[in-house]
């Protein structure tokens, strides 16, 4: 066997208060796809940040085919290296063309001027070699995230990389988007490139990857050939304990309606951006019940959901709230007054105020309750409220008064959760719950949803995972360009029967 | 020993201003005593006073990640407009004064208003509302009296500008309760959170159900009160309304808030770096003065201590 082409040897790296890399090691052989697991907090991003240049080790060396890499290196020259990181944040311009992204920097040149016909012709051969059917003189802020994703990948195969970094690439993708993926990815190994590929979905792993290397704490823990490893060995290693997808028994559902829809349309994009018209839109929710939303990206699931909320407007039809008639929603106060409360499907776009303190963000919309004569803001009060909410959901932090940027996706996300939860909502709408977090974290994640349905909420759960849905809800409603294909009881449903629902419209 | 460098980091991005302006006066003092003399301080105080008044505005206004050019000339056109209607009341009023500082703020209040408007209504930047309305006011204001200064202000209307309170000068004062204000305002009520939640993430901030449209226009229409008020003070330390009054204010008071701390993508800063940096800017003209370095230098060092005040602060940040 030939050298490896990356080797990691002994890494530390220190953050205040913080030991997050203590004496880590990672080896990847040519060709091979390798995945790195662990918890948020393992160390994992602080290990890519390190290989893609983004940080340096405080001690440790990386060698990359055999070639001591320089601590000092920017990404950049990590990149002419042949080492390109995929961020699971995009890092691409809203306001340029698909070609303009793929070739940024290495645009094909003829005389001195920018050679555009063919960069143009350049990108639409990459693009339909990855199954994405996409103009390349289309402006990317048009194109849905996941298209975005595909493009971010495109742009890493037209540099002429040895070895690619993917952190999560399938958290954003449909399923048939990670089969495209996967096809890629095997292309890829055949011409000899090798991956590094960190991802929650440890399915994936045994489907797509060859060898994997597991980190907790910040330290290595083990390394080892996917084929001899389950998928409970790698969730062992990483938490150090056994966890699995349970099914939680809880009390039927009370069977009132607290909220229905009926014939919900859009005509055109809400606000214009790319988003999935919605076609006659029918639905009932349930006090107590946890009702799932299933779909491929761009069914429609988050377009109704910000339109439930009054985030989006220019919908026809009607809703029944407690049995009221109202006309959709025109604005998220009114939907929180009205006892809605939503968990946003981007954390960081969406959710938080990542320089704001835990406190503060976790605060925000209860401060009326919180206040003097609605004004002053009782700093004891919302002191207690925030410590309540952090012992009942084990939030991990130094102090409330840390900025939320700073915490692991979990904890971010059981802040937000906290957030609507010291609303009190009659209805709660959780979008993508668990991305991007660790597997004990989203064990805890629907712990506490269930026990928010019990408590007579209705809980909306939208995923791209089905079995999530499944394991955690009480009915599924699945959505299909827009439309309802179909709303199962979970007892009955099965997966393959769903994922028609979800592709074809009917099974 | 690595901990205690990065600590002292920290401490001096949080402290290093006052630090500074310690220095600073501990300088001038010692290059001409004169800098100390209660005469001196009272002068520098006051002149202070009057952008201190609008920086406490503008630090609501940065903190949604908006700004404000336009607060020079609507200071001229505030004081303008409140010395003419105490005009039109005649000389022999008692209470011109009232009728002139009332005026000056509702004025104030109505073109901030509108600029705020301008900002959510028709998506317009605020940098490029605010500059229209920085040449707009300043025209308005000469419009508004041909261009030539008004004065013969009684003493009671006098005594706004020159007059004190317990020996404390009487735009001191003001200045006190307004940062006192401003203050308690955002650090003790809704509105403050919501302000700094409009400016860290405003599609967060309107999916807790903030009204971030009138929270942004309400954070013009106050620098625009502050800025009235401001207006009709200068114009009564002066004795005379003046088309050219408040020239070249934007700059400072944006200065004080940026010295202070705050970040013009919104959602960082304070009223209390605000102040501390409204002195700085004051202590530095004036020591300047007193030194005897030519007006012109003055600008170039003020300007070199804006850059190195937030290019230190970026330093700062990326190291932590």
């Amino acid at each position: 066997m030939s050298a490896p082409v990356l080797e990691v040897q002994n890494v530390h790296k220190q953050f205040p208060g913080v030991k997050a890399l203590d004496g880590v090691q990672l080896t990847v052989e040519r060709g091979e796809v390798h995945a790195l697991l662990g918890e948020n907090g393992a160390g994992k991003s602080t290990l890519l940040k390190i290989l893609s240049g983004a940080q340096a080790a405080d001690q440790g060396e990386c060698l990359l085919d055999g070639r001591r890499l320089d601590p000092a290196d920017t990404p950049l020259a990590r990149q002419r290296f042949g080492l390109v990181t995929i961020y699971q944040e995009f890092n691409l311009l809203p306001f340029m063309s698909v070609a303009e992204n793929l070739y940024l920097g290495r645009e094909p040149t003829r005389r001195g001027v920018i050679d555009w016909k063919r960069m143009r012709e350049d990108a639409r051969t990459m693009l339909l070699s990855l199954g994405l059917d996409v103009d390349p003189q289309l402006e990317v802020r048009w194109l849905s995230v996941a298209q975005q994703q595909m493009v971010e990948i495109a742009r890493a195969m037209t540099q002429s990389a040895q070895l690619i970094i993917m952190d999560e690439p399938t958290a954003a993708l449909s399923s048939r988007e990670v089969d495209v993926l996967h096809d890629v990815i095997r292309k890829l190994k055949s011409r000899g490139v090798s991956l590094i590929y960190v991802t929650h979905r440890l399915q994936e792993v045994k489907q797509i990857c060859d060898s994997f290397t597991v980190l907790r704490d910040g330290r290595f823990v083990a390394r080892g050939a996917v084929i001899d490893a389950e998928v409970g060995d790698f969730v062992r290693l990483m938490v150090g304990r056994d966890v699995e997808f349970v099914k939680r028994s809880r009390g039927a559902p009370s069977g009132v309606t607290v909220m229905s829809v009926k014939d919900i349309c859009t005509d055109r994009d809400p606000l214009g951006r790319h988003a999935t018209p919605l076609h006659d839109v029918s639905l009932d929710v349930h006090a107590g019940e946890l009702l799932g939303f299933a779909g491929l990206v761009g069914a429609g699931r988050t377009e109704l959901a910000r339109i439930l909320f009054g985030a989006d407007r220019c919908a026809r039809g009607v809703l029944y709230l407690n049995g009221r008639e109202l006309k959709p929603l025109q604005h998220p106060a009114e939907a929180i007054e009205a006892g809605l409360a939503l968990v946003p499907e981007d954390r960081k776009q969406q959710g938080c105020f990542l320089e704001q303190s835990v406190s503060r963000n976790l605060t925000l919309p209860s401060l009326r309750r919180l206040a003097f004569w609605r004004v002053f803001v009782n700093e004891r009060r919302e002191s207690e409220l925030v410590e309540h909410y952090r012992q009942a959901l084990g939030i991990k932090m130094a102090d409330a008064q840390v900025a939320i940027g700073t915490l692991s996706g979990g904890n971010q996300q059981k802040v937000l959760l906290a957030r609507c939860m010291a609303l009190n909502p009659k209805v709660l709408i959780v979008d993508e719950p668990t991305r991007g977090i660790d597997v004990g974290a989203k064990a805890e994640v629907h712990q506490l949803l269930c026990e928010m349905a019990a408590r007579g909420t209705a809980v909306i759960v939208i995923s791209s995972e089905l079995p999530e849905l499944m394991a955690l809800c009480d009915r599924i409603v699945v959505f299909r360009e827009g439309r309802v294909t179909g709303a199962v009881s979970a007892a009955d449903a099965n997966e393959a029967a769903l994922m028609d629902l979800m592709a074809v419209g009917h099974s | 020993m690595k901990r205690l460098r990065i600590d002292a980091i920290g401490w001096l991005r949080r402290y290093g201003t006052t630090l500074f302006l310690a220095l600073l006066i501990v300088f001038f003092t010692s290059q001409n005593e004169r800098f100390i003399s209660l005469r001196n301080l009272t002068n520098i105080l006051t002149e202070g006073s009057i952008y201190g008044i609008i920086a406490v505005g503008m630090t609501f206004v940065i903190l949604t990640a908006g700004v404000d050019l336009a607060v020079g000339s609507l200071l001229a056109f505030a004081g303008m407009a409140g010395a003419t209607v105490a005009g039109l009341f005649g000389a022999d009023v008692s209470f011109s004064w009232l009728i002139a500082l009332s005026s000056a703020i509702l004025v104030g209040a109505a073109a901030g208003y509108l600029q705020g408007k301008a900002v959510t209504w028709l998506r317009i930047p605020p940098f490029i509302v605010t500059l229209g309305g920085m040449t707009i006011w300043r025209g308005a204001t000469l419009i508004l009296h041909d261009g030539a200064p008004i004065s013969g202000f009684d003493s009671s209307y006098r005594w706004w500008g020159t007059g004190t309170i317990l020996h404390v000068p009487v735009p001191v004062a003001l200045f006190v309760v307004v940062a006192a204000l401003g203050y308690i305002v955002q650090r003790y009520t809704r509105y403050g959170r919501h302000v700094y939640a409009v400016g860290g993430n405003p599609e967060a901030a309107r999916l807790n159900g903030l009204n971030v449209t009138a929270i942004v226009t309400s954070v013009y229409a106050m620098v625009g009160v502050l800025s009235g008020l401001a207006g009709f003070l200068q114009s009564a330390r002066l004795g005379a309304a003046e088309a050219t009054a408040g020239s070249g204010y934007e700059l400072r008071v944006i200065a004080s808030v940026v010295i202070g701390g705050a970040s013009l993508s919104g959602g960082r800063g304070g009223i209390g770096g605000t102040i501390i940096g409204a002195l700085l800017i004051g202590v530095l003209t004036n020591g300047l003065v007193i030194m005897h370095v030519s007006s012109y230098w003055q600008q170039v060092v003020i300007g070199l201590i804006i850059v190195a005040a937030v290019a230190f602060d970026t330093f700062a940040k990326a190291r932590r």
